[in-house]
């Protein structure tokens, strides 16, 4: 448990540097809210390899420190409401021992989307955010499936390293 | 990756699909009509056939031409909003949140207008 803060600090700045990779690349799919989410690569290895505590902490921690360095305080709004919907599902799903890695990261993914529109349509006050629903579903989805097999992979080659 | 994930992957997919098709079915077949509104209130309405461009106070700029709308200029920081695709079709909005305006295509059979404020 030493290493505990160590560990913490090191997956803080990985995450952190994952947003602003995300920040480089310049694509812009005309529907706003589509990325890959890189960062969740890390939150999702910290969720499989501590506990979803120590996840919930990172999403928090590296969502503010991302806000204030690249974004603003409506991106943390709505990244806060995502982050913290998408863990709290794929955390309740790895307990349901029922998905591997990539259907977990999926529904993350999506969860995430949802959990911004939802932030969204109550700032604006109009349901009319909710057409974005079905493109955000399947961005969601894909972005997921990607971090999701990623992750998967990188577990496995980092299976004899303990983070506690 | 699990049979279930799959299944998981499918269910979205599904629903998606659902949303899609209603929102696909709903279009209006009365004339389209561009709405804004901004903080939740309706701001104006306007004829998307008629080439215009609207100013919203001085936080947007929306422009209308060959039947569709867009956003021509924000004072945001982000300019989501501007690097939207124009829209046109009945449901298809843009929407700046930063400045809480939203730019929605409405059908005037299906809002029931009887006349359009300029």
């Amino acid at each position: 448990m030493k290493n505990r803060a160590a560990y913490f600090g090191v997956f803080t700045a990985l995450a952190l540097i994952f947003s602003y990779i995300e920040t480089l690349i310049p694509i812009q799919f005309g529907v706003p809210g589509i990325k890959l989410g890189l960062a969740n690569l890390i939150i999702v290895i910290v969720l499989y390899r501590t506990d979803w505590r120590e996840a919930l902490l990172l999403s928090v921690v590296r969502i503010i420190l991302a806000g204030f360095i690249f974004g603003n305080l409506f991106s943390i709004v709505y990244s806060l409401a995502g982050g913290i919907l998408s863990l709290a599902v794929m955390a309740l799903l790895k307990k349901s021992d029922r998905f591997s890695v990539t259907g977990i990261s999926m529904a993350g993914g999506v969860c995430h989307n949802i959990g911004q529109l939802i932030v969204a349509m109550i700032v604006v006050e109009t349901y009319q955010v909710g057409y974005y629903l079905p493109v955000l579903l399947v961005a969601g989805l894909i972005t997921g499936a990607v971090i999701g097999a990623v992750a998967g992979e990188v577990l496995k080659r980092i299976r004899n390293l303990s983070f506690q | 990756m699990k049979r279930n994930d799959l299944i998981l992957a499918g269910a979205i997919l599904a629903v998606a699909a659902v949303i899609l098709a209603f929102q696909f079915f709903r279009q209006g077949n009365g004339e389209q009509l561009v709405e804004i509104s901004v903080d939740g209130e309706v701001f104006g309405t306007y004829d998307l056939t008629d080439d215009q461009t609207i100013k919203i106070g001085n936080t947007n700029r929306v422009v209308i031409e060959d039947g569709a709308a867009r956003m021509e200029w924000a004072d945001c920081p982000d300019q989501i909003c501007v690097n939207h695709r124009a829209v046109s079709k009945n449901g298809e909005s843009i929407i700046c949140l930063p400045n809480q305006v939203v730019v929605t295509v409405v059908s005037s059979e299906e809002s029931g207008l009887d006349a359009v404020a300029q």
